[in-house]
């Protein structure tokens, strides 16, 4: 007897029965390329992006990256600004990032930590091309023409030797060579340096550098850099500025997810918000709990509808289906008018109660603009979704069970709770989960019926996506919300057994 | 027919109508003392279900009473009329184990847990299938279900029990055993059942006598060997076992023989059944197994037919031959495999005749 | 869920822009970002109509001004903008020129001088409040109220302040859910000086001061989104008065005929105009320059207030505008800018909003959730 079954061609079966269904499974692989593509496309990159999203912090390395390495030095819980060499680097970065129109965009990166970052940048742009680091320009071109020829530059720095003893300039140099190229579309060796580049040098040379051509800086009156910024905007000089730029100056970033629970990276670590910024925790909270509710109304609602439609002839039950379904081919935005103009307080509910007179005139009901209007609004838009999973699990619940029921001598109550109701459950929670999913990602509605109180953490999504373009933050609160959702699902799996999820049949 | 006093079920002059406008069930009535087994029989919308469904509860008369010893039940909902059913399509709760299933009657009947145990026991045990009890439902087989079906019907040991073609959905072998098992059953508890089908043969192995219904009216009420010999009409003997039947014109009446002459002109002998007048149009009625076509066996002075052998089939048992015979090809005898037996060849002509009192001359 | 959408939109857009659009457009089209409805209806009578019949240059118009940053945004970081000039309100317009989503211009090349020979950055003046945007008209954020729920006997109201008054004009409210205007509002009818508030927002004192303002109508006020709302619940008889911008409160008015009047005292000035998104083929820029060039001329400026009660953002537009085109009413009037209704007002510190708007915004949200 062989250890191995052999083929008839005398290879393992094994082998061979591996290699016919990987043909197979290549086969099958292909045909659902397209489909697999399209869900990779739609689907799962976004959701990665959104992920990369909500920790990416690359901006503030990328736009200053000699002032990030410079302010390692710094200790940020130091009450003075850094030093000299961390406005010089900070120069040299702000006068290229200036070129690159970029300063702004890190400008309004960073005021999303702290206000007033964006108008300093905003002013620094302006600003920087004003220094009085023209004294170095002209002081090097003053003693030796070659510094003001271009091509001498150009040659000096194609010298290992000269960038061997001059890396900082030759870093400058070369991050305006390319600047140049790329946004003014000038070729390096036909400009003069701009002055960073000769700032650079001068630091170089008075630190005791050997220039390629002998200048002597020491009688050059040093321009104090940090005071040329804090010309610009005395912020410059705050401490807790640098703070955030050194504290935001990592590649990744948990920023943003702090924000997203209302806590902050302050000097000492992680601390909470002030409380007055405090919204998130409040928004996700309420977005569950009011997501729970419109569940519960759905259940409540749906629960009776789909089982009269289940019971009733399927042409009737196809009739009335149509009305459940109506809903969904009006527009949202008409709907949710419809409530208003029903649910305000001049409206259609309030003149009915004020006639009848359960209600007094000077005293009508508050129902929109506020949690209730959210509710009402919402378990209108989402009803179907519970209605329609819980219908086809009915559907499929012979009555001969309740028939049965009836025979062994259950009343009517306990025939429905001991055995029709635990065979929808699975279409309960089907539509619960639709419900609950749908309802926590909403966001038109609570903003037009929702007034202050009945706003989702959707609408701060919405809001920072187009409104404030924080998009890190909106992702990490999307990451947040996923997450959420993603627990109560295991949770859900937990309890009642995501098998007994069905959505019909 | 009137009711019976002491019937332990009765329908009295029962009538159903759905839409208003027809009547499903057409005055019924019926009574059937303790302990009979009962089957309703006839063709789907024959309104025997509608019956079931009456005296389950699930389903009003629309007119008359319904009786369960005595006392009308009209008004009472079904779960307190205290009567087992068995579903078709079983009707277990699948969300219940087997046990919980039976243990739901008895849990509605507030029976303490020890004494709901062992009712379960001894009901699981009654249809052998004691070992099942923590199963669900869909772990079970089609027969086994009907068997804990059964079983749930009859732990709370109601006095009556319907059945609605219990057996339908199981195929033909575990069909007979079970029939077996539920008529022992029956009889060992002295159960009263009504049972529902549409299979013949089931309503005749079962019963102690069988209603076949058909357009909302019972056709006949009788046991089974009556039911099949000595059938009222011809729907009843047309639905009852294979049947021969030919048209005619009764044409002398004397006695309890008449001699009809049917449409092809051929004269035979049989026995009036419900023709009362010469000249009436009639439906001559003959099971294949009653027809001989050895001339030995013929007796002299009957009618004879002329026959041509149309097909011979071999069913095992027995052979079935089609013949043509006074205008029809559709007439067929039935004769027993034994070693002596002669097997016909198309083509061949015979003759054949019957007793006068197997051949019944029903209506039209 | 929602982000996920939004990114999923997102590459879509991405993925759609990049097929449907492989080559850029069409040679003699030109996609036009508005705001839709009557706004979009004034631009095209206005400009559009005699734009397309002097070049031959046909004009989309896309109504997405309300989402423009983020699908600017989005569409940057695709690499393929479909758009060629975008309508945006002044403080958008700081915000993606900020990111680089939007092109810097030279106001005096790219704008038409006025008739009298001053140059654009002199006519447009104070309204050029960034590189990249040009400026289109005037509107204001003040408020309208119902004539017939003024209070028998009392003087009806005259304008920001008496929204804070519940002794003197009970009723519900409505104001717009953001800090812009609300805050300035709250200090100034609280006494400060025009000079200090903003001074006085920068410091948590200030903005402690303005929440404690507002806190005193908070819960008599309805939040609003969109800028129709405010029309809606004045039609309705929902609130007494509300903010919104002047153009919707004229249609109420003048053409709705509604018993709504104006209350235009602390009015604030906003400005709304276009940008050019950035990354735009050179032909392109050339075709939107030219169209902006005559756009922004100081007839055709005018020309749009006959249409809508918004102002001309350039100074020698003004007294070009004549009367309602269909209504036949003289429309000076009606502009923010009437020396009339300008005795107390106050611009959208823009500059000022961009740094604070995101500390300010989420105080805001935090205290109105409160």
């Amino acid at each position: 007897m062989s250890d191995k079954m052999m083929a008839a061609d005398g290879r393992p079966l094994k082998a061979s029965l591996n290699r016919a269904l990987r043909r197979q499974k290549l086969r099958a692989l292909a045909l659902i390329a397209p489909l697999l593509l399209f869900i990779v496309i739609t689907f799962v990159m976004p959701i990665a992006d959104m992920l990369f999203r909500s920790v990416e912090n690359e901006i503030v390395s990328e736009t200053l990256p000699r002032t990030t390495i410079a302010l390692q030095e710094w200790d940020e819980s130091s009450a003075t600004p850094p030093g000299e060499p961390v406005f010089a680097a900070l120069y040299t970065d702000m006068a290229l990032a200036t070129e690159y129109k970029t300063h702004t965009r890190l400008g309004s990166r960073l005021n999303y930590e702290m206000t007033g970052i964006s108008s300093l940048f905003r002013k620094s742009g302006r600003g920087v091309g004003k220094f009085d680091t023209d004294v170095y320009t002209k002081a090097f071109q003053d003693s030796n023409a070659a510094y003001a020829d271009p091509a001498q530059w150009a040659s000096w720095m194609a010298d290992e030797t000269v960038r061997g003893q001059l890396p900082m300039t030759a870093d400058a140099y070369d991050a305006w060579a390319a600047m140049l190229i790329s946004e003014e579309g000038d070729v390096p060796a036909e400009e003069t340096p701009w002055d960073f580049v000769f700032t650079a040098l001068y630091l170089e040379a008075s630190a005791g550098a050997t220039l390629p051509v002998d200048v002597d800086v020491s009688s050059v009156e040093p321009v104090s850099l940090m005071a040329q910024f804090e010309k610009i905007d005395e912020d410059w000089a705050d401490p807790e500025v640098w703070r955030t730029i050194k504290i935001y100056s990592p590649r990744y970033t948990n920023g943003y997810f702090l924000n997203s629970v209302d806590l902050m990276k302050g000097a000492d670590g992680i601390e909470e918000r002030p409380e007055n910024e405090q919204i998130y925790i409040t928004l996700f909270v309420r977005t569950m709990i009011m997501s729970l509710s419109i569940m519960g109304m759905c259940v409540l609602l749906g629960y009776p509808i789909a089982w009269i439609l289940a019971n009733l002839p399927s042409r009737t039950a196809n009739l009335l289906m149509i009305l459940v379904l109506l809903p969904f081919w009006t527009s949202l935005l008409v709907r949710t008018s419809a409530w208003k103009v029903l649910l305000q307080q001049e409206g259609v509910i309030n003149d009915i109660l004020v006639w009848i007179g359960l209600v007094a005139d000077d005293n009508r009901l508050q129902m929109i603009n506020n949690q209730t209007g959210t509710i009402i609004a919402m378990t209108h838009i989402l009803l179907p979704f519970m209605i329609l999973p819980l219908y086809s699990v009915m559907k499929t619940i012979p009555p001969s069970y309740l028939r049965a029921a009836k025979s062994l001598g259950a009343t009517d109550w306990t025939a429905f709770w001991r055995v029709y109701f635990p065979q929808s459950v699975p279409g309960i929670g089907a539509g619960c989960i639709l419900v609950f999913i749908l309802s926590i990602g909403y966001y038109i509605t609570p903003e037009l019926v929702g007034g202050t109180k009945g706003v989702f953490i959707s609408n701060r999504i919405a809001y920072h996506i187009s409104s404030s373009l924080n998009w890190g933050l909106a992702a990490a609160l999307g990451t947040i919300l996923l997450v959420i959702v993603m627990l109560l699902y295991w949770v859900y799996d937990k309890i009642v057994g995501i098998d007994n999820v069905k959505l019909g049949g | 027919m009137t009711t019976a006093d002491g019937a332990f079920v009765a329908f009295d002059r029962v009538q159903k109508s759905y839409d208003g406008e027809t009547l499903v069930v057409k005055d019924l009535n019926l009574s059937l003392p303790k302990g009979e087994f009962l089957t309703m029989l006839g063709p789907s919308g024959s309104g025997k279900t509608t019956c079931l469904m009456m005296l389950a509860g699930f389903e009003t008369a629309t007119h008359g009473d319904i009786l369960l010893d005595g006392v009308s039940i009209n008004n009472i909902p079904p779960h307190k009329r205290g009567i087992g059913m068995v579903f078709q399509n079983y009707a277990l709760f699948p969300h219940m184990t087997v046990a919980e299933n039976l243990s739901f009657p008895l849990e509605v009947r507030k029976f303490g847990k020890s004494e709901r145990e062992e009712k379960i026991k001894r009901a699981l045990d009654m249809v052998q299938m004691g070992s099942f009890a923590g199963r669900r439902p869909a772990q079970l087989s089609g027969g086994q279900q009907q068997r804990i079906a059964l079983a749930r019907a009859l732990v709370f040991e109601p006095e009556l029990v319907l059945m609605d073609e219990p057996l339908g959905a199981l195929d033909k072998q575990l069909r007979e055993t079970l029939q077996f098992e539920i008529t022992n059953l029956a009889h060992q508890l002295g159960i009263t059942t009504v049972y529902v089908t549409h299979d013949q043969t089931e309503a005749l192995t079962m019963s102690d006598r069988v209603a076949v219904f058909d357009d909302g009216r019972i056709q006949q009420l009788a046991p089974p060997d009556e039911l099949y010999e000595k059938p009222l009409n011809s729907f009843v003997a047309q639905f009852i076992g294979e049947n021969n039947t030919l048209d005619g014109v009764v044409q002398e009446i004397k006695g309890d023989t008449c001699i009809v002459k049917l449409d092809s002109g051929d004269i035979i002998d049989a026995v009036p059944v419900n023709v009362s007048a010469v000249g009436e149009r009639t439906k001559v009625s003959i099971r294949p197994e009653r027809v001989e076509f050895k001339s030995e066996r013929l007796q002299k002075d009957a009618h004879t037919l002329k026959a041509e052998v149309l097909e011979f089939i071999y069913m095992g048992d027995i052979f079935r031959t089609r013949l043509r015979v006074a205008g029809t090809d559709q007439f067929v005898i039935k004769t027993r495999n034994a070693p002596d037996q002669q097997r016909l060849k198309p083509g061949e002509m015979i003759e054949i005749g019957w007793l006068a009192e197997d051949c019944r001359a029903l209506d039209a | 869920m929602k982000t996920t959408m939004k990114l999923m939109a997102t590459s879509c857009l991405t993925l759609t822009a990049s097929m449907a659009f492989a080559d850029g457009h069409m040679a003699n089209e030109m996609t036009i970002v508005s705001w839709g409805g009557a706004y979009s209806a004034s631009q095209q009578n206005a400009y559009h109509a005699p734009y397309m019949e002097k070049t031959g240059i046909n004009i989309i118009n896309d109504e997405s001004s309300s989402e423009a940053v983020a699908k600017l945004r989005a569409m940057n970081e695709a690499g393929n903008v479909t758009w060629d000039l975008v309508d945006v309100e002044a403080a958008d317009a700081i915000r993606l020129c900020d990111e680089g989503l939007a092109v810097e211009i030279d106001a005096d090349e790219v704008l038409a001088a006025a008739p009298d020979g001053t140059s654009a950055t002199d006519d447009f003046g104070a309204s050029l409040i960034s590189d990249c945007f040009i400026p289109q008209i005037v509107f204001s954020t003040t408020f309208g109220y119902r004539t017939d729920m003024v209070p028998a006997g009392t003087e009806p109201p005259k304008g920001a302040c008496d929204v804070f008054d519940l002794a003197k004009y009970p009723g519900k409210r409505s104001l717009n859910r953001n800090p812009i205007a609300n805050m300035e509002w709250a200090l100034l009818c609280d006494g400060v000086a025009y000079a200090d508030v903003y001074d006085l927002l920068e410091t948590e004192e200030g903005q402690a001061r303005a929440f404690a303002k507002l806190d005193t109508i908070k819960d008599q006020t309805i939040w609003w989104t969109a800028g129709a709302e405010t029309p809606q619940l004045l039609a309705d008889g929902e609130i007494f008065m509300g903010s919104t911008y002047n153009g919707r409160l004229f249609s109420v008015i003048a053409e709705q005929g509604q018993p709504v009047g104006m209350a235009w005292d602390w009015q604030m000035f906003d400005l709304d105009g276009w940008v050019i998104p950035s990354g735009l083929s050179d032909d392109r820029m050339a075709r939107v320059l030219d169209y902006v060039n005559f756009a922004t001329d100081t007839q055709r400026l005018a020309d749009q207030a006959k249409y809508i009660s918004y102002g001309p953002a350039r100074a020698s537009s003004a007294p070009l505008v004549g009367d309602h085109a269909t209504l036949g009413i003289p429309m000076a009037p009606h502009m923010p800018t009437d020396p009339a209704n300008a005795e107390n007002t106050f611009y959208n510190n823009y500059t000022w909003w961009a740094d604070y708007r995101d500390d300010l915004d989420a105080k805001f949200q935090a205290w109105l959730s409160k």
